[in-house]
């Protein structure tokens, strides 16, 4: 059955098992660290694999899809099943007739997140299965079981990963894709599809019972499986905790769970009931030990294990053989490397300006969040995708003319078509005094360049309509909308000025493609050079944050008689030329290597 | 073949061919027979922010991270940043280091210094010490780029793996007409 071997990241092999499983229709919004999964099935030809403007939305199109008998699949991350919450627990009572997988990719210890929920909690919370893979070939095997059980108990499937699961790669065997049992077709069927209260309360007894026969069916799941060995330890573990507890403590005797919910309650008893001292070892919040504990049954766990952050091997040893903390070697202070906006990057001079002016200013999720940095620190709010528009709404709500020219939403392309359209009508509908700087660098950058409505670009690199910021903008009767050039920090700021003291709605469109885009970059991509006998030394270019202007120490004066402390260097491997540098050069000493 | 677990850490700064390195490396390690898995973080990575893979391969492999204190041959791409993972070392490890220096923003800004003696501190931590100037060997052999290349020449020279199963590998993950800088870039690594 598994013909060809190869090496797959967690999220490729989900990729493989969907396209193995015969999937018609895969949506999802890119988000760390899910992204991957929908660019690899967009590698292969057949089915319809979208770039969605929201995860609420791609989970609908799934849903329509397996409404019409096609197996389909949403992917997200954590936080973006939160926004597709709405439909996922309706679906839980309406089933489908096509096998709905929803993937949720967690992310603990927030590598590339704004929180670390833990997102076994929806599969209690909506009433529906969850599988839990721990490396790849589960990945895809997991993904394939998940289409079948969701045919068999009328009901989606939620699959989740870790960062770890989903990011690392290990050996899988490839097949055949296989033809789906179910025929796709209009079947109309509105008291199952329409939830009208009275419908709805048909549906729910259907969904206790179906949860029912879900915790039988776990009992003899094979993914459910006790590997005996010293019976001194029992590890009850899922996902990728599964692995570092077997590779730390091999001999002990495991009971790996692939479904975290429903759990099977018989098999953990009869397990219990056979080992000296019982464990669970599971990231993040207690939830196979509080349900564990709920049976009566004494078990060691987020006493022995962190509750916050990711495990590792070395944390999971300690719990388990209840080690001290182990002398570390002593690290040195070290200076920090943080992500940082990269050389060029169009959102560096609108952060540089509003760090000049500062204003309070409420930001959005991508890479513009970057702006919090230092030396930039010009962003004061991140929550979610969309919420800037919202924060700043509220401010002028609350503070009125105290806060009147004083704050700015900044929000980019992506973020804006996901959640901010809405934010914005209300901004006009209650008539608020907000000033919203749309961050156009025409991609989805953070999560690697995906296409978004606003690109003209489909998944697949088809060409589609592209949507216009202004005109949209227009339409929910913003009567300011300004376009700037975000390189000329001058009019950069001339605009900020006037539009944040601006007693009505008004938006700024700040337009210049991502830097990493060549295909559609305006920056000369030619670097610049700092003139070592004009340079002052005042460090006013260091104050951008580019990772490409350095600060060389070197007490003296220059050649204009000036004394420094040191002076400016720009790499020019690094340099692409952008000019901001130059710009904001009070001595002219930043000129083009040809000395232009 | 042995017969333990081989643990292989990565660590440097996002941008310097890390990933690609650490994917080079895991085909060939399955293609030499072995379990393998390997293990990084994407996302905040791309924006020049500190990097490490963990790769593993041996008979069975269960978890893609290495537990800290058993990294048995480690490969520094940038110096500081192999400062900032030396808990991951076993006692007896064996270290390639590529001498190279990238500031990191303090440094930049002038606000922080950049250590000092990285190479002696490493030394003296080794079993196995290598400086490689992977930089100029890749320029040598026709492109900047090649410095993770250079890296897996010097790796394939400390493991006891075909030779023809790296070239192949590399060969695979390059359009062909890069392959004989690349090809190039690994014997200089390898003789480094």
């Amino acid at each position: 059955m598994n013909d060809r071997r190869t090496v797959l990241s967690g999220n490729e092999a989900i990729a493989r098992g969907a396209y193995e499983s015969g999937v018609k229709v895969a949506a999802a919004y890119p988000g760390t660290p899910s992204t991957e999964i929908l660019e690899s099935l967009g590698a292969y030809s057949g089915p319809h694999v979208e770039w969605s403007p929201n995860e609420k939305v791609a989970l609908e199109t799934a849903m329509g899809a397996a409404f019409g008998g096609a197996r389909a699949l949403a992917v997200m991350k954590h936080v973006g099943v939160n926004v597709a919450a709405d439909p996922l627990f309706t679906l839980s009572y309406t089933g489908l007739r096509g096998g709905l997988v929803l993937v949720t990719a967690d992310d603990p210890e927030m590598h590339s997140s704004q929180n670390e929920q833990d997102n076994r909690h929806y599969a209690r919370f909506a009433k529906v299965p969850m599988l839990e893979p721990s490396d790849s070939q589960e990945a895809k095997d997991y993904t394939q079981m998940a289409f079948e059980l969701s045919e068999r108990f009328d009901t989606p499937v939620m699959l989740r990963t870790t960062t770890r699961v989903s990011h690392s790669k290990s050996i899988v065997g490839e097949a055949e894709p296989a033809v789906p049992p179910v025929k796709p077709g209009l079947v109309k069927d509105p008291v199952k599809l329409v939830m009208l209260p009275a419908n709805a309360r048909k549906r729910h007894p259907v969904v206790e019972k179906r949860m029912e026969d879900l915790a039988r069916f776990a009992e003899t799941f094979p993914e459910n499986r006790a590997e005996w060995g010293d019976k001194k330890a029992g590890i009850i573990t899922s996902g990728i905790s599964y692995a570092y507890a077997k590779e730390v403590m091999p001999e002990a005797s495991f009971l790996k769970l692939g479904m975290v919910y429903p759990l099977p309650r018989e098999m953990i008893r009869s397990f219990a009931s056979q080992v000296e001292k019982l464990y669970v070892v599971e990231e993040l919040d207690p939830f196979i030990e509080e349900q564990v504990r709920a049976m009566g049954l004494a078990v060691e766990g987020k006493s022995a294990f962190p509750l916050m952050g990711e495990l590792n091997p070395l944390l999971v040893e300690k719990g388990l053989k209840n080690l001290p903390p182990a002398a570390r070697e002593a690290a040195a202070k070290l200076p920090a490397r943080p992500p940082i906006m990269c050389p060029g990057c169009p959102h560096r001079g609108i952060f540089s300006i509003l760090n000049k002016m500062k204003l309070f200013v409420t930001g959005d999720i991508g890479c513009y969040t970057l702006g919090f940095l230092p030396p930039l620190s010009a962003i004061d709010t991140c929550v979610c995708m969309g919420a800037s528009i919202g924060h700043a709404m509220g401010l002028d709500k609350a503070l009125g003319e105290e806060a009147l020219g004083k704050v700015v939403a900044v929000i980019g392309d992506s973020t804006f078509l996901h959640s901010g359209i809405t934010g914005l009508l209300n901004v006009v509908y209650n008539r608020g005094a907000v000033t919203v700087i749309i961050l156009d660098n025409h991609t989805t950058a953070m999560t690697g360049r995906q296409d978004h409505p606003g690109t003209g670009c489909t998944l697949r690199g088809e060409e589609t309509f592209e949507v216009d910021l202004t005109k949209l903008a227009k339409a929910l009767g913003v009567k300011h909308v300004k376009t700037i050039n975000p390189y000329d920090l001058a009019a950069v700021e001339r605009v900020i000025r006037r539009e944040a003291r601006r007693p009505e709605p008004s938006v700024i469109i700040s337009r210049a493609p991502c830097v990493l885009s060549r295909r559609e970059r305006k920056v000369s991509g030619k670097p610049l050079a700092v003139d070592p006998d004009l340079c002052a030394g005042c460090r006013s270019c260091l104050r951008l944050g580019c990772p490409a202007v350095a600060w060389v120490k070197e007490e003296g004066i220059n050649a204009m008689g000036k004394k420094r402390k040191g002076r400016a260097v720009i790499d020019e491997f690094l340099c692409n030329g952008c000019t901001l540098c130059a710009q904001v050069c009070k001595f002219g000493a930043i000129k083009g290597n040809d000395g232009k | 073949m042995e017969n333990r677990v081989t643990n292989i850490l990565l660590v440097g700064v996002g941008g310097q061919g890390i990933i690609l390195a650490s994917e080079i490396m895991a085909d060939v390690f399955m293609e030499a027979g072995y379990d393998v898995k390997k293990s990084e973080v994407h996302g905040m990575a791309q924006r020049g922010g500190s990097v490490s893979t963990h790769v593993r391969f041996g008979p069975k492999v269960y978890s893609p991270l290495i537990k800290e204190g058993e990294a048995d041959i480690f490969i520094a791409f940038e110096e500081l940043e192999a400062l900032r993972y030396l808990s991951f070392l076993s006692p007896h490890p064996s270290i390639l280091l590529n001498e190279q220096r990238l500031n990191p923003p303090g440094v930049s800004l002038g606000n922080e210094d950049y250590p000092a003696d990285v190479k002696e501190v490493l030394s003296q931590r080794a079993t196995t010490f290598k400086a490689i100037p992977a930089r100029d060997l890749a320029l040598r052999a026709g492109d900047v780029r090649a410095v993770n290349v250079v890296l897996l020449g010097a790796l394939h020279s400390i493991l006891s793996i075909p030779e023809k199963v790296w070239t192949e590998h590399i060969l695979k993950r390059f359009p062909p007409k890069a392959g004989p800088v690349n090809l190039e870039a690994f014997r200089l690594g390898k003789g480094s």
